[in-house]
């Protein structure tokens, strides 16, 4: 039998695809310290997943399972979110979805292997995942879905559109699989941080609004309780990204450049 | 049949289910036959979780024939009929229902899982101490239970949240009424301590008796509250001496207001102007049965006041001696800011045999809190943190967040519950998303 989220959003049962990666750890966090029990962790890193399986124990999950998947092979994905769904009990209250890697743009973009591994782990392996994810919880009657995409993909710039491209495919997905949901009982979260500080960003120049994972986190168990379809982090990028999505093009690629390489 | 999208009365956790009619005991039992997870759903007043089940069956039982009354007041009636029904047809003869919660807009099903309680609860108790016996299905099949014909499994009924069966009929015992009129004195209290200590002394006097307090004010005026108190008209005190049915709602909230409408400074100025326009002292002031006990059905879907986001109704209480913790409860959510309408607050008599019946001799406090600030969930945890510790617990009729490790402190009979729900269901079907959330589906 499944457990359900409560009625700010706290759910108990939690599937998180890409747990080690730094933004899911500190969501993951967050949420062990409200109501979760049982949270399963996937990754490629075995050691990694441990590492994030005692920090949620540490924070109030009493019950951790691990899976292991390669997100650069999407045949592997609906065996990944099966295998979750039954380590997490049979069902689940929240799929967070936080796969992906930010590339060398430089060495990738003329590498016609290597540009679309970019795609499938940011958008191929992700696609394959969600459409699991959304059979088992439509079927279910109930849950939400979490993913974590990125203001890259709301206006591709030039210094890293492999992965802002294929983060606004994911994107603009899953404005449409939210609305495919609409009385499926199954909400969709779209979570745009800006710039975050972690270990994908090690090295990068820092834009203007960049945040911390736990601000992150924070941004995001306060959208969950307000059911909010996007959540912006920090929330201004809405705004400033109303602002920058409508520039003239030499403008834009002027103001990016200068925000970083 | 069909697949529809439910909430509670909060409009705070959806859940898809099959909605299953049922008009008799053995569509009921058939229903049930096929159905791996379901629940009974009356007029969806709770305010949580409770009447729903995600991916699996929710029944709506149609059985709602309300019988004759005899010369002692029994009756039998259908679970699916309303509170509002029964009045209808009782109060005219009349018969007055001898327990009613703040609306008549529940199922008589409805007012037995929540075993609801009214304003006389310091005098007459809870809804089961007026249920003769009752019909209910089980998946082990029809029965007639009491308090001495399988008394386990009808207290495990009352109170139990649909959670041991589908109650189909009930024999209740009215209360005689001469007018639909109540006598009520009202009056005005500028802090915590003196309404309670008012309550204290003064309760026993009366039938019915609840305290509306302000839990947005602080200091010297912390609590302020205004105490209604009364009983039923005699003929001879009003006239006409009219026997009158309640009339419907003329208002409606025709769609939902935005979220954050209701929040500290429209509620703070609300609460201020409703202190202000009562009456600082009133004796035996003749009001009508709706208006006082019923003043949430003068508006249709006041719900959705609250916005898209809902709200949460935490509801406590606590014995008698730690009566400290009300204001403990009220110093919390004042000092943080948190906009709650008017709290609701009452005396509590004696509780029951029944293991997850919520009342318990001492208070009760109950508060709406529409959901946005990101410090009410912590806030609220700690309330229930302070309320177990006190010894309390929390009502499941409202809840829709609790842990379930806060409500195995809460319930001291949780397993004698469970034994009887496992004895019953041995199959665990008959769940809700409550009992999931809440690890009551049994093992």
């Amino acid at each position: 039998m499944r457990d359900v989220e409560n009625a700010f959003g706290q759910p108990q049962r939690v599937v998180v695809l890409a747990g080690s990666s730094d933004i899911a750890r500190a969501i993951t966090k967050k949420l062990c310290a409200a109501r979760v029990h049982t949270v399963v962790l996937t990754g490629r890193d075995q050691q990694l997943l441990e590492g994030a399986s005692t920090e949620a124990l540490a924070f109030g999950a009493s019950h951790v399972e691990t899976v292991i998947f390669d997100a650069r092979d999407p045949a592997n994905a609906e065996r990944t979110v099966t295998t979750s769904f039954e380590k997490a009990g049979g069902s689940v209250d929240l799929v967070v979805l936080a796969v992906g890697m930010l590339g060398d743009q430089e060495r990738f973009q003329d590498d016609p292997d290597l540009a679309a591994e970019m795609a499938t782990v940011n958008f191929t392996w992700p696609v394959a995942a969600l459409a699991r994810v959304r059979s088992l919880l439509v079927a279910q009657g109930s849950g939400r879905i979490l993913v974590i995409s990125s203001v890259a993909g709301v206006r591709v710039r030039r210094a890293k559109y492999l992965y802002g491209g294929a983060k606004a495919g994911l994107d603009r997905l899953c404005v449409g699989l939210a609305d495919s949901l609409e009385g499926t009982g199954v909400s969709m979260h779209i979570v745009r941080p800006g710039h975050v500080r972690s270990r994908m960003t090690i090295g990068e120049k820092e834009p203007p609004f960049a945040t911390g994972v736990d601000d992150v986190a924070n941004d995001v168990m306060r959208g969950l309780a307000d059911r909010s379809p996007i959540i912006w982090s920090p929330p201004i990028l809405r705004y400033v990204f109303f602002v920058l999505r409508h520039l003239p093009s030499p403008l834009w690629r002027a103001v990016t450049d200068s925000m970083g390489r | 049949m069909s697949r529809v999208t439910l909430r509670g009365w909060g409009r705070t956790t959806p859940g898809v289910a099959t909605v299953r009619h049922a008009s008799n005991e053995s569509e009921i039992t058939a229903t049930l036959e096929s159905s791996r997870a379901l629940i009974a759903r009356g007029l969806g007043r709770s305010y949580g979780d409770a009447a729903q089940v995600s991916g699996g069956t929710v029944l709506v039982s149609d059985i709602s024939d309300v019988g004759p009354v005899d010369g002692e007041g029994v009756l039998e009636v259908g679970a699916g009929a309303s509170l509002d029904q029964l009045l209808t047809q009782c109060i005219p003869q009349g018969w007055f229902l001898p327990v009613t919660p703040g609306t008549r807009q529940v199922t008589i099903g409805g007012a037995i899982a929540a075993d609801v309680h009214g304003k006389n609860h310091h005098v007459d108790g809870s809804f089961a101490r007026h249920v003769l016996e009752m019909r209910i299905v089980t998946p082990r099949g029809p029965a007639t239970i009491s308090p001495d014909l399988d008394g386990e499994l009808f207290w495990a009924t009352m109170g139990g949240m649909g959670l041991t069966g589908v109650v189909s009929s009930v024999t209740l015992k009215m209360l005689k009424i001469e007018t639909d009129q109540v006598l009520v004195d009202t009056q005005r209290f500028a802090n915590l301590d003196e309404v309670m200590s008012e309550m204290t002394s003064g309760d026993e006097n009366f039938r019915y008796s609840v305290a509306w307090v302000d839990c947005m004010t602080r200091g010297a005026n912390m609590g302020r509250a205004v105490l209604t108190r009364g009983d039923h008209a005699r003929a001879s005190d009003v006239s006409p001496a009219s026997l009158r049915a309640p009339t419907p709602a003329r208002l409606t909230v025709p769609f939902d207001a935005p979220s954050g409408l209701l929040n500290r400074f429209t509620v703070g100025a609300f609460n201020e102007a409703w202190f202000r326009s009562s009456p600082r002292r009133q004796l035996a002031k003749p009001e009508s049965i709706a208006s006082f006990f019923h003043p949430l059905d003068g508006i249709r879907n006041w719900n959705r006041l609250y916005g898209r986001r809902g709200f949460v109704q935490y509801q406590f209480c606590v014995p008698e001696g730690s009566s400290d913790a009300v204001r403990r409860a009220i110093e919390h959510l004042s000092s943080a800011g948190v906009a709650s309408f008017l709290a609701v607050l009452k005396r509590f008599g004696p509780a029951n045999p029944g293991p997850l019946s919520f009342p318990m001799p001492g208070w009760t406090l109950a508060l709406d809190l529409p959901v946005g600030p990101a410090s009410l969930p912590q806030i609220l945890d700690d309330l229930d943190e302070m309320v177990a510790s006190a010894g309390g617990r929390i009502y499941l009729a409202k809840d829709a967040r609790l842990s379930p490790e806060k409500l195995r402190a809460m319930y001291p009979q949780l397993d004698a519950f469970l034994q009887v729900k496992n004895r019953v269901d041995p199959e665990h079907q008959l769940t809700s998303d409550l009992a999931r959330r809440l690890d009551l589906v049994g093992a």
